[in-house]
């Protein structure tokens, strides 16, 4: 089995990084649309407590639904490739980046609020001196957990000609060829690590206050 | 002398509650006093204090700051202007010591030598060695180097006008007694007015110039502490002067 490996790396390595270079490239744009999504939703959630309910509800509906569902409904409506495999994965990403920026933002003591503005901030100071920086690992929190489900995600991605790591999988189921199966699904649930353990560096750099 | 602070029968009601925080109160306060506030908890303190820097608006009345309406000057300017040590100390834990303390400074666009400069001179004042802590988080501080750094904080700006809500609450006594003396001589040095509120006794008739005694959101007495103990006002003053006397003879037995 190692030697069908090996050999697979020797032969196919040129296209091994097409394939990772396809998957990481899907996931990051759906995590940048998430984030670009999900963190004013929540803001805007925490500022007009009445919108919450609407916003809120609206993606724990969309969460509920199976993301192979979800990847499989856009081909009707969006056909085949890169695109819908994007939408796919950002409304899987959009509702734990959207739920942990409104806990982060509303779980902010009100005296702190308080001694922000007794101190002479004005609105807009208060929330980005104050709320958004003290929101700030409850928001990292949920990108990662976002991060992690999108990379994991994106394997079914390449069901709908997206491309990615999946083709390995896919193309293992395919032929019967087991080291292909093996290739595919560890470079999956590495990348999924890393995925993790990157967003740890990042929270322990910026979240020096905490750790002491 | 001229009036720094005066109240014109100002009320505030919260919501839902069946007596006002803050009840029909005037009172007027002259620049450089040093004032404390006296009462036991929920009579009223903070939210009196906190119409000051229009935290709280009053229902009716008014508060007047030199001669001039808070309610019709900008509420962040007015809040720039009077220095304020919240109750619950209220560092922002994600901004070190000089960060803390420069708060003021920086929203007001200071430039950075003048303000590492002002960062080490209110350090030193408030008695911590600016090398050791002007880089440290709230979180690696005592509670009361918090505290400390609260006032420092506070004063940043030079504010005419400083506001304390108990700013000693959760201090041992020999540390107490120690920022006491510091707030005491700060004051004598400052020419500033200060509102101090505390619910101990001793710490408000030690500090005050004149000394506000507060019930159910009413002032039942405003005066000298000498007055105040050779002529209680009421039996409700009276309890609280007896109370601290009996605790004086409680002491005197042992000496
Ligand atoms: N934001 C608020 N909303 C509703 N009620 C309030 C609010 N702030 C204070 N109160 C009520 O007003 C009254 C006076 O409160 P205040 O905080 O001024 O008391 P205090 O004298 O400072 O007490 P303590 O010594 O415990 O700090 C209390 O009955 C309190 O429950
Ligand atoms: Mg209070």
């Amino acid at each position: 089995m190692i030697d069908l490996i090996l050999a697979y790396f020797r032969d196919n390595s040129g296209r091994f990084f097409g394939m990772l270079d396809a998957h990481l490239r899907v996931s990051m744009i759906a995590l940048a649309i998430a984030v670009l999504i999900g963190v004013p939703a929540g803001f805007l959630c925490v500022r007009w407590k009445r919108m919450q309910k609407y916003i809120v509800g609206l993606f724990n509906v969309l969460r509920v639904i199976p993301s192979l569902a979800i990847l499989l409904l856009m081909i009707p409506i969006m056909g085949t490739g890169v695109a819908p495999a994007v939408v796919a994965l950002v409304l899987l990403a959009v509702p734990p980046i959207l739920m942990n920026t409104v806990t982060g933002l509303g779980g902010v003591p009100p005296f702190m609020l308080e001694t922000a503005e007794g101190v002479g901030m004005n609105p807009f100071e208060v929330w980005t001196k104050v709320r958004f920086p003290l929101a700030m690992p409850m928001i990292l929190t949920g990108i990662k957990t976002a991060a992690v489900e999108v990379v994991a995600s994106a394997t079914l991605a390449s069901k709908i000609g997206a491309g990615g790591l999946g083709d390995i999988i896919f193309a293992g189921i395919g032929l019967f060829k087991t080291e292909l199966l093996l290739i595919g699904g560890l470079s999956v649930a590495l990348l999924s690590l890393l995925t993790g353990l990157l967003f740890a560096v990042i929270e322990k750099t910026i979240m020096k206050h905490r750790t002491v | 002398m001229s009036t720094a602070i005066e109240f014109r029968n100002v009320t505030k009601t919260f919501h839902g509650a069946n007596y006002s925080a803050v009840d029909h109160v005037s009172l007027t306060i002259d620049e450089g006093e040093f004032i404390t506030i006296l009462g036991s908890s929920g009579c009223g303190k903070t939210t009196l204090l906190k119409m000051i820097n229009r935290l709280y608006e009053p229902d009716s009345g008014s508060v007047i700051l030199f001669g001039e309406d808070i309610s019709t000057v900008d509420v962040v300017k007015v809040r720039r202007r009077i220095g304020y040590v919240i109750q619950q100390i209220g560092l922002f834990p994600h901004y070190t010591v000089s960060e803390n303390i420069a708060t003021v400074p920086k929203l007001l666009k200071w430039d950075k030598a003048k303000i590492a400069a002002r960062v080490d001179e209110l350090l030193t004042l408030v008695g911590l060695d600016p090398k050791e802590f002007r880089n440290r988080y709230p979180s690696q501080l005592s509670g009361g180097q918090q505290q400390r750094i609260g006032l420092a904080r506070a004063l940043a700006v030079d504010p005419k006008i400083m506001l304390m809500d108990e700013p000693f609450g959760a201090i041992d006594s020999i540390t107490r007694e120690k920022l006491q003396d510091e707030l005491l001589n700060l004051h004598r040095n400052m020419g500033k007015t200060f509102l101090f509120v505390t619910h101990d006794i001793e710490e408000a008739f030690k500090l005050g110039d004149r000394v506000i005694i507060m019930n159910e959101g009413k002032i039942l007495q405003f005066d000298t502490p000498e007055a105040i103990i050779r002529e209680p006002a009421d039996p409700f003053v009276q309890s609280l002067v007896d109370s601290a006397k009996a605790k004086e003879a409680f002491w005197r037995a042992y000496l």
